[in-house]
């Protein structure tokens, strides 16, 4: 799937666009998520994620999807799951230390995040991932949690 | 059962000073500016503790501090707290590699309290090589955390006195952080800002990879003087010999991250003695290192000729009046 992943990259800033149509939508929807309940979605939400983010990013379901901070390439294909950045071990070519014949998930980042309009996020410092959120829909936490924010404000 | 005498307070440490975070000589040494060595001790494959200090009495009175790797090139060794633990019982100052390869947060916290505990003053932040690069491929690669996360994490340790769970800390780790930088690799546009995210999640110093290339790091350094990068953070540029022609092409075609230009294997092969070319290319390195504004230390990895560190520091002159180390004791002691 590497051809489909490398795809994605190269239109990181049409993915961004939509990415953020995509998640005004989601957040908006909330009344109608609340009434059916979170816990009910979760499952399909989840799969679809899978699904979706699966084909276009090669996505391995950490839940806490941090694809807009890094050029549309998911970090969690490195590796060394690095959230932040490449590690030393770069080859010449680009492409990954473990393997050899991958292009390196960051350099991928990098080239991404240039094309997007907040291609600067790529520089937060990105948290420890929670594994208990793995195989859980990212979509549906960032809908949980603007409402909260907002009730919280 | 014999009774022993047990000394709570191995470790030769110093008041901890105003603005400072560790009770460490290195950070000493540092912040009053001065020009900083470091090198590398090779954890020894045996569970003797004469082997480590064997080692490590090679620099006696030449560095600052010495580095315990952590399961360097992903191959097995004696733990890099262990070595540490031994260290400070000696009177040395070492700084402990982390590597996020091999162990999850809960023990890697565990270590940072444990390390500090037995006088370690500087924590060396990695991600760490990947197991396939060492001797046990067939290991299952941890990376709970990245060498990013694992500063973050450290930092908060000590400053907000809290693991990550929340979870209050008696005593904060008093400790000097650093994270490593590879200036030689791609994307080398990338490099000089992801310096500026080590230091944002708390690098207080930096070793550089292996710098054979001079027009790199200017390149590297100009950029990060451009951002102000150097005035945030102690950068410590690493050096090495290389034995021969044929070491470096197998360095450069195997060890990941290690850049080698031809000219330096040119260098090397043209030579009547290889070896001693390796010293006079490393020697000559560092005279040209320590010109480069923003520079504040060289960090000097001479895996299998570590007995070639005293005559390197000699012939560069960083020492410069300073006799180094006055925090590593020239006899060695087993303790009892």
């Amino acid at each position: 799937m590497y051809r489909l992943r490398l795809w994605s990259v190269k239109r990181a800033r049409w993915l961004e666009v939509f990415y953020s149509y995509f998640e005004k939508l989601i957040v908006w929807l909330h009344p109608l998520w609340k009434a059916i309940g979170y816990h009910r979605l979760e499952k399909p939400f989840a799969s679809s994620e899978r699904l979706v983010k699966g084909m276009l990013f090669d996505c391995q379901m950490c839940g806490q999807c941090a694809l807009s901070s890094t050029g549309m390439s998911c970090p969690m294909n490195c590796p060394k799951s690095l959230r932040n950045g490449p590690c030393g071990g770069v080859r010449s070519n680009g492409n990954c230390e473990v393997i050899a014949d991958m292009p390196c998930v960051w350099v991928q980042a990098w080239e991404g995040s240039q094309k997007m309009a907040n291609g600067s996020a790529i520089q937060h410092v990105q948290n420890a991932v929670d594994y208990r959120l793995k195989n859980q829909s990212s979509w549906l936490r960032i809908a949980q949690q603007h409402n909260q924010k907002a009730i919280e404000d | 059962m014999e009774q022993r005498n047990v000394d709570l307070s191995p470790a030769e440490l110093l008041p901890i000073l105003p603005g400072h975070n560790s009770p460490g000589r290195f950070e000493r040494v540092l912040r009053a500016g001065k020009f900083a060595v470091t090198t590398e001790l090779a954890p020894p494959d045996s569970a003797d503790p004469a082997q480590v200090y064997e080692r490590a009495s090679v620099f006696d009175g030449y560095v600052d501090a010495i580095n315990a790797t952590d399961g360097s090139g992903a191959n097995c060794h004696m733990s890099s707290i262990a070595v540490c633990g031994l260290l400070t019982r000696a009177g040395y100052s070492p700084i402990m590699q982390i590597s996020c390869r091999d162990r999850n947060r809960i023990a890697i916290q565990g270590e940072v309290l444990g390390a500090s505990a037995m006088g370690v003053s500087n924590i060396l932040c990695l991600t760490g090589d990947g197991v396939q690069a060492g001797d046990h491929p067939q290991a299952k690669p941890v990376f709970d955390l990245d060498c990013m996360s694992l500063l973050a994490l450290a930092t908060q340790m000590r400053d907000e006195k809290r693991f990550e769970s929340g979870r209050k800390l008696d005593q904060p780790p008093a400790v000097f952080l650093g994270a490593a930088a590879n200036p030689f690799a791609p994307p080398f546009d990338w490099r000089p800002l992801r310096l500026a995210k080590k230091i944002a999640a708390g690098a207080q110093f930096i070793q550089t990879q292996y710098c054979f290339d001079i027009e790199l790091l200017q390149n590297y350094m100009r950029r990060v003087r451009e951002l102000g990068l150097h005035r945030q953070v102690y950068i410590l540029v690493g050096v090495g010999t290389l034995a021969s022609a044929r070491t470096a092409t197998w360095i450069r075609n195997n060890v990941p991250g290690v850049h080698i230009p031809d000219s330096v294997i040119q260098r090397l092969s043209g030579a009547k003695d290889q070896r001693a070319e390796g010293v006079n290319i490393c020697v000559d390195l560092i005279q040209q290192i320590r010109e480069i504004e923003g520079v504040h230390g060289c960090h000097i990895m001479a895996y299998r000729q570590e007995q070639t560190v005293p005559e390197i520091v000699e012939r560069s002159g960083i020492l410069k009046e300073r006799r180094a180390t006055p925090n590593t004791r020239t006899r060695v002691t087993r303790p009892t």
